[in-house]
């Protein structure tokens, strides 16, 4: 294990009490990216509109609003993985390199990562660490993306008559944000932190998160799914707007979104799973 | 790639989210649709077309057609070169479906589970919704059903469109083919008088962009996906690698040449979903042709190349006067010779020497 991937304990900030500048910088005066800085949120709930497709009977419907309870903290990198970051997982041989041709400052987020890409990285980093990291699921990005939490454009029902009103009101709604396209990625911090204390949610970098696209039926009486199919060859990348791109992916402009804005970047961020009684028993015992 | 739940989200989904559904009712729909007689249409791989009568009988009806798309890898030439195809029902190009004018065309798309993307179908030849990819997206795993009047007749294409980069991606990939919507009462000349053919053939040409390695060979990918990001920087030089007529190399030649006979009348159709092209019959013409495919237009006539624009496909009706090989090509003959957009035709019958005759056999020139 290379020396800069030693375990370095995280720095949890607690929800609301963000001091805004908290980095990592001068930690060890070489190399400051392996510092990982963590939020850890505490227990909470979001009442948050599902990502898919939903269908009633034959009709595509606004997707359902849900209440989630998340009863465990969730640890969260505060930033997204950095140039810097995904290099070493490249020099390791575990991570091909980006798709990126630009020339970006080390401390930005990558980009030009694939889903495929990122958790490639999240199995790296895991091994490298001894931690268990992965990408967060979508509703666990929505949780902590707070108020920069967006969702996506999917949120209208269909009028059974005119299946057009759907696609011009999205398409509306996606101009009106009359959001110009934002290419370059800037240096970590650059979009600054949201109330939960995260940094650059929602800026230029959209992220991969590990929910997979989602076709389902609602139940005739409204009250639940009668069948659903998953495709988890697409995920849920979440950002400025919620979107769905192919695993392969790394070219924001390129995947989802036919119509519409689509995600300048592509990158990620990581959440530690804390480590279960069953692995700190293993870990004591040595195995 | 995919997984089944049942009752995922549970009952946890609240009244808010789900009003009630009117009933369909569509302004437009058309109200004696269920009294259409209905036919189910077996679609065969290209140049190959399915029966069909030339002249409709009887009234508008709703023609059913099944594809299956298929995801797999096709090898495109003699060097065993290997595109991770995409394919409607199997084939490169999707199959030419044929219906008449007013005509309702209702297709059941078929994503099967062991494909890994999702897929649509956008016809030209359709109203509305993108062609009709709005509404026939499918993942693996699901399959859907979508039905368009045939409004105008003409040769259209159709093609996968499944949202940005992956548009071009899959119509490169081999996702287009054709549709042949014939004026009820059949093909006419330039004066109006019906023509008929006694045989049809779809050629569908493909441009392809397969990545190299450093040492300029062809590179294969295990999956698609893999081959990605390298074929959108091959896609963007706008050079294609391959310039093919039906898949491959060579996929209308030797033994695959097509077939006729002296007097023999044949419609060739053409597509290309993507690029410009040019074919020309070599010792042939083009007796009447539907240069943008639409019957409604007047029929040029005797032409020696015609143009089909990329995102169309044309027709071109000939009798073939002379026995022997044709090649049918097209004539950028860079991407005739050199790519492989090469077909051949083996015409029997008897000789016309009126039409041409070799006066003297090659010999030393004369001097004196
Ligand atoms: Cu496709």
């Amino acid at each position: 294990m290379p020396l800069s991937f030693l375990k370095v304990a995280s720095v949890a900030i607690a929800a609301a009490t963000v001091p805004i500048g908290l980095s990592a910088v001068s930690w060890s005066g070489h190399r400051l990216h392996p510092v990982t800085i963590t939020v850890t949120l505490p227990p909470g709930s979001i009442t948050y509109s599902l990502p898919g497709e939903f269908l009633r009977g034959e009709h595509p419907q606004a997707n359902p609003r849900l209440k989630r309870r998340f009863n465990k903290p969730i640890e969260i990198m505060t930033y997204q993985v950095s140039v810097a970051d995904y290099a070493d997982c490249v020099k390791a041989g575990a991570c091909q390199s980006p798709q990126e041709t630009r020339e970006i400052p080390p401390n930005a987020p990558v980009t030009g990562v694939s889903y495929l890409d990122a958790s490639a990285y999240a199995r790296w980093y895991s091994q490298a660490t001894g931690d268990y990291w992965r990408l967060p699921t979508d509703e666990e990005w929505a949780f902590a993306a707070a108020e920069r939490f967006r969702g996506g454009f999917e949120g209208l029902q269909a009028d059974a008559n005119n299946p057009a009103k759907r696609w011009l009101a999205r398409y509306k709604a996606e101009a009106q944000l009359d959001r110009s396209p934002d290419p370059l990625p800037r240096s970590r911090g650059s979009f600054g932190v949201n109330s939960r204390g995260l940094a650059d949610l929602s800026g230029n970098v959209w992220e991969w998160t590990s929910t997979c696209f989602v076709r389902a039926t609602l139940a005739a009486d409204g009250t639940g799914v009668a069948n659903s199919l998953d495709n988890c060859g697409v995920h849920v990348v979440e950002g400025f707007h919620r979107t769905y791109m192919s695993n392969f992916v790394s070219d924001g402009k390129s995947g989802g979104c036919a119509v519409g804005t689509p995600p300048d970047n592509l990158g990620f961020r990581l959440v530690r799973d804390r480590p279960g009684w069953r692995k700190l028993i293993l870990g004591y015992l040595g195995i | 790639m995919f997984t089944r739940r049942e009752a995922l989200f549970g009952a946890a989904i609240g009244a808010a989210a789900v009003a009630a559904m009117p009933a369909f009712s569509a302004t437009f729909a058309p109200a004696d649709i269920g009294a259409l007689a209905r036919e189910k249409v077996k679609l065969v791989a290209p140049p190959f077309v399915h029966p069909h009568d030339q002249v409709a009988k009887g009234g508008p009806k709703i023609v059913e057609f099944t594809m299956t798309i298929e995801e797999k890898p096709v090898v495109i030439d003699a060097d065993g070169t290997t595109l991770n195809a995409m394919t409607y029902n199997g084939s490169v190009p999707g199959p030419l479906m044929v219906v008449h004018q007013d005509d309702y065309v209702e297709l059941t798309l078929i994503n099967p589970d062991t494909n890994t993307l999702a897929h649509n179908i956008d016809f030209h030849a359709a109203t509305g919704a993108l062609g009709g990819g709005e509404l026939t997206l499918v993942n693996p795993g699901e399959q859907v059903t979508l039905r368009f009047k045939a409004t105008r007749s003409g040769t259209f294409v159709y093609h996968c469109a499944p949202g940005g980069s992956m548009i071009p991606w899959h119509v490169v990939s081999g996702m287009s083919g054709a549709i042949m919507v014939l004026p009820r009462d059949g093909l006419k000349d330039d004066k109006g008088k019906p023509v008929k053919y006694d045989r049809i053939f779809y050629i569908g040409e493909n441009d392809f962009y397969i990545p190299r390695d450093e040492n300029g060979n062809f590179k294969s990918y295990e999956t698609a996906g893999d081959g990605y990001d390298d074929m959108m920087k091959v896609m963007r030089g706008l050079i294609p690698t391959h310039v093919v007529f039906n898949g491959k190399v060579g996929s209308l030649t030797g033994d695959n040449a097509m077939k006729a006979n002296v007097g023999e009348t044949v419609l060739i159709v053409h597509s290309q979903a993507n690029r410009d092209t040019r074919p020309h019959l070599i010792g042939g013409h083009g007796d009447y042709v539907w240069e943008e495919g639409k019957f409604a237009n007047t029929p040029a006539k005797d032409l020696e190349t015609w143009f089909i624009r990329g995102g169309s496909a044309g027709a071109a009706l000939y009798t073939f006067l002379q026995p022997g090989v044709y090649a049918y090509v097209n004539h950028n003959l860079i991407e005739a010779v050199e790519l492989g957009a090469t077909a051949h035709f083996m015409v029997e019958g008897e000789w016309n020497d009126d039409l041409m005759t070799q006066v003297e056999a090659p010999k030393a020139i004369a001097t004196n």
